[in-house]
């Protein structure tokens, strides 16, 4: 089963409630109440939280649930099938375009980790053969062009620059340009990092968007990131359509709640996770990993 | 609000604008029971009072008696700030930003480009120099950044500097070979500078939710960090754990950053923390559809 710790830690609720002979409402309410806890300490967003909370009750105080001759486990089980029903299941892939060059573009907030990314990316695709070219788009942040140039050297990997002068609409649309004229798989767009409530900024994004029309839309969050996450991805999402998430920064020791919270607002799948600071720390996304994580299992 | 009555509906919408404000649940269940211990003590019937009063609950834990909120300088000599915390939070600009606020006070400052591990770090912190016009030692990428740190204060004393700001790599807490070398930097610090370093400063980023506690400990074990820099508050997230880092940890926060440019830096400021922590929280009705 998916979330196996968490059937523990119910069973150990559901155990002292079996002597008594049959579960009730107020027995229900104390389960979900720890269940709660384990999400907000987890920094999952309390809306979420409430949402996910209600429909277990609701689910579990149905007379099929507690009438059962084993209310304890049936309530284990609906838990368990919200919580997957809210993960994702399915492990999402990377696009790959009909025509070549699949285009890329990384969004997301200051310092969530797009460059960094942007060369894991490169790395990954490396793996399968794949050749890349890296857009720098940030002309903004002091030497961000520079961070993504030395990444590109270590990787053997072109960067396309015009320098910090130009406007990033403009470097998208060439990058792509060259992308198509050096017959790359890959061209992936990094972004300087901006605040969902910057309309100039979103503008900026939503123009290259329209100019290079990327097969995906990857924004990257930090896996620290507390109750904010909702507001972030829903902008983001909501301005660009996103096509997926990138978590960054889970060599930590967070549980990463906002991983739920983000998936469950966006309702994009989370498609990979970064471990590291180096090119090769980049993985596939687990969502049954991920929620025991939570969990704290 | 047009609420009549103090109710527990009242209190459970206190308790979901702190946690949404990442207060952490630990925390905010211990405000409002101090709250509600005050409603009865001072018999406090007009549910008006009630967000007031709890702003001033807050403001009690923010405030250290022993701990100030402003930045410590050594009056007769080198003043030496450290700058740690994890990846991304924004250490290297806070140190521009200060670096420009220090320089504009008719200062001499230096800063020390301690990152040799990021790819960029170092030309990041030279333009900062550039544009507030100061000057960054440094060495070549992947040297030690003790060896930096070290060359950074030989600089900064023959220079007869009075401000030596230190740039750190950005290194998650659970590495214990990366907290290892930044207590290395910060011996180097001690052993050249009597007092020093004078102020250890943690970035931390507003957005973060639980795990800033964590850092805040861990950090703080390592090399005693002695103040924090809230970052990013220019956005959405209102950094509501700084109050059980202030509560359980006694660290104040001593500057906020509200945004990317050199004057995007100021004091923290106790009542407009309060003011932006409670400001846009109106507590909808749960529209939001979960799939
Ligand atoms: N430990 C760890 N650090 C990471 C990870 N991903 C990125 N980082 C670090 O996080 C910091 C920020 O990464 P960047 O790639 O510069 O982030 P960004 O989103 O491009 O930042 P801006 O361009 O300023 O918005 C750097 O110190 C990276 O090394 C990760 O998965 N784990
Ligand atoms: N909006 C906003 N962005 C900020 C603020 N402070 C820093 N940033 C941005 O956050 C990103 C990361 O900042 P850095 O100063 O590079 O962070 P750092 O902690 O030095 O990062 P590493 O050295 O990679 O660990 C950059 O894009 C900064 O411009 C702030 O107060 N508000
Ligand atoms: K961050
Ligand atoms: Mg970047
Ligand atoms: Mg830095």
């Amino acid at each position: 089963m998916a979330f196996e710790g968490l059937s523990e830690r119910m069973q150990a609720v559901m155990s002292k409630l079996r002597g008594k002979g049959k579960v009730s409402e107020a027995d229900v309410k104390e389960a979900t109440r720890e269940i709660r806890l384990a999400l907000l300490e987890a920094d999952v967003n309390f809306k979420v939280v409430k949402t996910f909370v209600n429909r277990v009750k609701e689910r579990a105080v149905g007379q099929e649930v507690l009438k059962s001759l084993t209310p304890g486990q049936q309530v284990v089980k609906v838990v368990n099938e919200e919580l997957t029903a809210l993960m994702g299941t399915e492990q999402a892939k990377l696009v790959q375009a009909n025509r070549p060059p699949t285009k890329i573009m990384m969004v997301g907030l200051q310092g969530a980790g797009k460059t960094t990314t942007s060369g894991k990316l490169v790395k990954y695709l490396q793996k399968q053969n794949r050749k890349s070219l890296l857009v720098a788009g940030d002309v903004y942040r002091p030497a961000a062009i520079k961070q993504l140039q030395v990444l590109g050297e270590s990787l053997d990997t072109p960067v396309f620059s015009l320098g910090d002068q130009e406007s990033p609409v403009k470097i998208a649309e060439q990058g792509l340009a060259e992308a198509k004229q050096e017959h790359v798989d890959y061209v992936i767009f990094d972004t300087a990092g901006r605040l969902h409530i910057d309309e100039k900024m979103m503008e900026e994004l939503k123009q290259i968007r329209e100019k290079v029309q990327p097969d995906e839309i990857l924004l990257v969050v930090d896996a620290m990131t507390g109750q904010d996450a909702v507001n972030v991805a829903e902008h983001f999402n909501r301005e660009l359509g996103l096509t997926g998430i990138v978590l960054t920064k889970l060599d930590g020791d967070t549980r990463g709640g906002a991983a739920l919270s983000v998936k469950s607002v966006t309702d994009c799948p989370i498609k990979f996770v970064g471990m590291g600071e180096k090119s090769d720390a980049l993985e596939p996304f687990h969502p049954e990993r991920m929620a025991s994580r939570i969990l704290g299992m | 609000t047009g609420r009549t009555k103090i109710d527990e509906d009242l209190y459970e919408e206190l308790e979901d604008i702190l946690i949404g404000a990442d207060v952490g649940v630990n925390t905010t269940l211990e405000l409002v029971e101090r709250l509600r211990d005050e409603v009865k003590e001072r018999k406090i019937k007009d549910p008006s009072e009630l967000q007031p009063l709890l702003s001033e609950i807050i403001g009690d834990m923010l405030t250290n008696e022993d701990e100030s909120h402003h930045i410590q300088l050594n009056e007769d000599g080198l003043t030496v700030i450290l700058f740690v915390g994890v990846n991304g939070v924004g250490k290297t600009t806070s140190i521009g930003k200060l670096a420009h606020r220090y320089k504009s006070e008719g200062k001499k400052v230096v800063m020390a480009a301690g990152d040799t591990f990021r790819a960029g770090a170092i030309e990041q912190l030279q333009v900062w120099g550039e544009r507030v016009g100061v000057d960054v030692i440094r060495q070549s990428s992947g040297s030690d950044p003790a060896a930096v740190i070290y060359d950074g204060i030989q600089a900064a004393k023959s220079r007869q500097a009075d401000i030596l700001l230190c740039d750190t790599a950005g290194r998650l807490q659970n590495k214990v070979n990366l907290m290892e070398e930044l207590k290395k930097v910060n011996r180097v610090i001690q052993r050249e500078v009597p007092d020093g370093p004078h102020e250890i400063l943690l970035a931390l980023d507003a957005t973060a939710g639980q795990n800033a506690l964590v850092q805040a400990k861990q950090f703080g074990e390592a090399v005693n960090v002695s103040g924090i820099v809230l970052t990013k508050l220019d956005g959405t997230a209102k950094g509501g754990i700084v109050i059980a880092i202030s509560h359980e940890l006694n660290i104040p926060v001593k500057l906020v950053g509200l945004g990317e440019k050199a004057d995007d830096l100021q004091t923290f400021d106790t009542d407009q923390f309060l003011h932006a922590l409670f400001k846009d929280a109106v507590i909808e009705d749960d529209k939001m559809q979960v799939d």
